[in-house]
């Protein structure tokens, strides 16, 4: 249940992560959890110009099993960290895997063991299912897929929705994140789309978008006819597999 | 770990000697989790820090004790420490149940801690399986105590005057054997281990329980705080005390969302 972290910092040389080397410096960390949060990323913020790959997590448990291959699909299990090239304090995570709970503490310390918090500012997408947002009416009539936001206390920016109401809550790595980032008093906004497709869908992708409005994201925008080209590209991939009753 | 919400400016917020530390066990029908939800609204404690471990699965909300618009922005997760000085008393609030295997070592971590910040005395809210009762424990009151016995010598007259009912033993060997007693808290989580640790280790340590099982244990949550009330007095003992409790925002929509109109 080990989770193994393999950095490719320095000019290619693949290194395991070693707690000896100096904590490099960090002043945006965006994590995507999840395939539609990470293929948001993929289709409005990263390419292959702007952004080289920097890392890679493998992982197994019983969900699934990520590999060290950088070269993956929207629909496969991964774990990577870009870095954008014209500024190397702006780093990307995709985690399109589950982190089982065992394994979500490991992957705070060694993620961010490798940074420097001072200055650090984090953004977190995540999706998760309808049906497990509590309102006073039933979540039949709710107009999904809907955002919804929680910050750490150091967080003063605007946020780009309503934020999450008692007595709802969020789980599992996106928790593990936030919570990190409270108790050691980074500013971090999370921001939860809740939807009602399971599989990988372009309406919720296309939820995220009031976050390309925001601070944090704002310069970091690529050209939007590449999205919609990438976006039709996701459905088709996805439409292969839906073909199992014809 | 113990993180303080204020870093630097005195250690003032996190300074708890000679407290009493209030906690709940992760036990059947989460009755200690709510009763400590009961203390820290009604009581209006102030968060002072975070218990910053990988023992229990994480969980984030906003604050589960608003009252307000205001007050209701701020992050809470899955283990948070309230204070309330001028009753000495400090509150861990636990949120999530532990990770497999992580049971020892989140004990281990928090006498530790008990011991560092030189808390006078530690209280455990907890509960045990209802059905598990013999025939005896069937009559009579649902709620029990336990003292280590560093404790029993300061607070064990005062259980008497109160008429409190210690926890019984148990045959370790039921029906082979029945004279060797052991101590025995189905559905109490880590209840049992802590309080044998606190034993051996000599930390004054009290446990609160009551019988119950799982269902709407918002009444057990009250039968279980006013007990503990009848000892700590944190709030004025009236003849109607289970209205003097403040049920926190959060206990809404404990059953689910409502109905779909459609449905009818």
């Amino acid at each position: 249940r080990e989770i193994d972290i393999l950095w490719t910092l320095r000019s290619g040389a693949t290194t395991a992560e070693s707690p000896a080397d100096e904590p490099f410096v960090c002043s945006k960390f965006i994590v995507a959890i999840g395939r539609n949060a990470a293929a948001f990323l993929s289709s409005f913020i990263l390419d292959s110009v702007c952004w080289e790959v920097v890392g890679v997590v493998k992982l197994w448990n019983e969900w699934c099993r990520t590999s060290s291959t950088t070269n993956v699909l929207p629909t496969d299990s991964f774990c990577l960290f870009y870095r954008l090239i014209s500024d190397p304090t702006v780093l990307l995570c995709q985690c399109s895997c589950y982190v089982a709970e065992d394994q979500q503490f490991q992957w705070l310390e060694k993620v961010f063991g490798c940074m420097r918090k001072e200055g650090l500012q984090v953004t977190i997408l995540s999706t998760c299912p309808v049906a497990d947002y509590k309102t006073q009416e039933s979540t039949l009539t709710l107009p999904s897929p809907f955002l919804k936001a929680l910050k750490t206390k150091e967080f003063k920016e605007q946020v780009c929705c309503p934020l999450l109401e008692q007595p709802n809550i969020v789980r599992d790595l996106p928790a593990a994140v936030l919570s990190y980032c409270q108790v050691w008093q980074i500013p971090a906004v999370l921001y939860q789309c809740y939807t009602d497709v399971i599989k990988l869908d372009t309406v919720t992708i296309e939820a995220f978008k009031p976050l390309l409005a925001s601070k944090i994201l704002k310069s970091l925008v690529k050209d939007v006819s590449e999205s919609t080209k990438i976006l039709k590209k996701l459905l088709t991939a996805n439409e292969t597999h839906n073909n199992i009753y014809i | 770990m113990f993180v303080p919400c204020e870093r630097g400016g005195g250690s003032a917020s996190s300074d708890f000697k000679g407290f009493t530390l209030l906690m709940p066990a992760v036990s059947v029908g989460n009755v200690g989790q709510l009763a400590i939800d009961l203390v820290i609204s009604t009581l209006n404690m102030t968060k002072v820090g975070y218990f910053y471990t990988d023992c229990l699965v994480p969980m984030v909300g906003n604050n589960p004790y608003a009252t307000a618009e205001e007050n209701s922005v701020e992050l809470s997760i899955n283990a948070e420490v309230y204070s309330l000085p001028s009753k000495k008393l400090v509150v861990l609030q636990i949120r999530s149940p532990f990770i497999k295997n992580k049971y020892r070592p989140f004990c281990q971590t928090l006498l530790s801690w008990v011991k560092s910040s030189k808390c006078a005395r530690v209280i455990v809210l907890s509960s045990s399986h209802a059905y598990q009762r013999d025939d005896e424990q069937l009559l009579g009151t649902p709620l029990r105590y336990l003292l280590t016995p560093d404790l029993e010598k300061a607070v064990g007259g005062l259980m008497q005057e109160l008429n409190w009912k210690e926890m019984e033993k148990v045959a370790a060997y039921p029906g082979i054997n029945d004279t060797e007693k052991i101590l025995h808290i189905p559905g109490g989580g880590i209840t049992k281990l802590l309080f044998t640790e606190s034993c051996s280790k000599g930390i004054q340590m009290a446990v609160v329980l009551k019988f119950c099982s799982e269902g709407d244990n918002i009444p057990d949550a009250f039968a279980l705080v006013n007990y503990l009330n009848e000892w700590l007095q944190l709030i004025k003992s009236e003849v109607n005390t289970s209205s003097q409790w403040k049920i926190p925002s959060s206990w809404r929509l404990l059953f689910g969302n409502g109905l779909p109109p459609a449905l009818f």
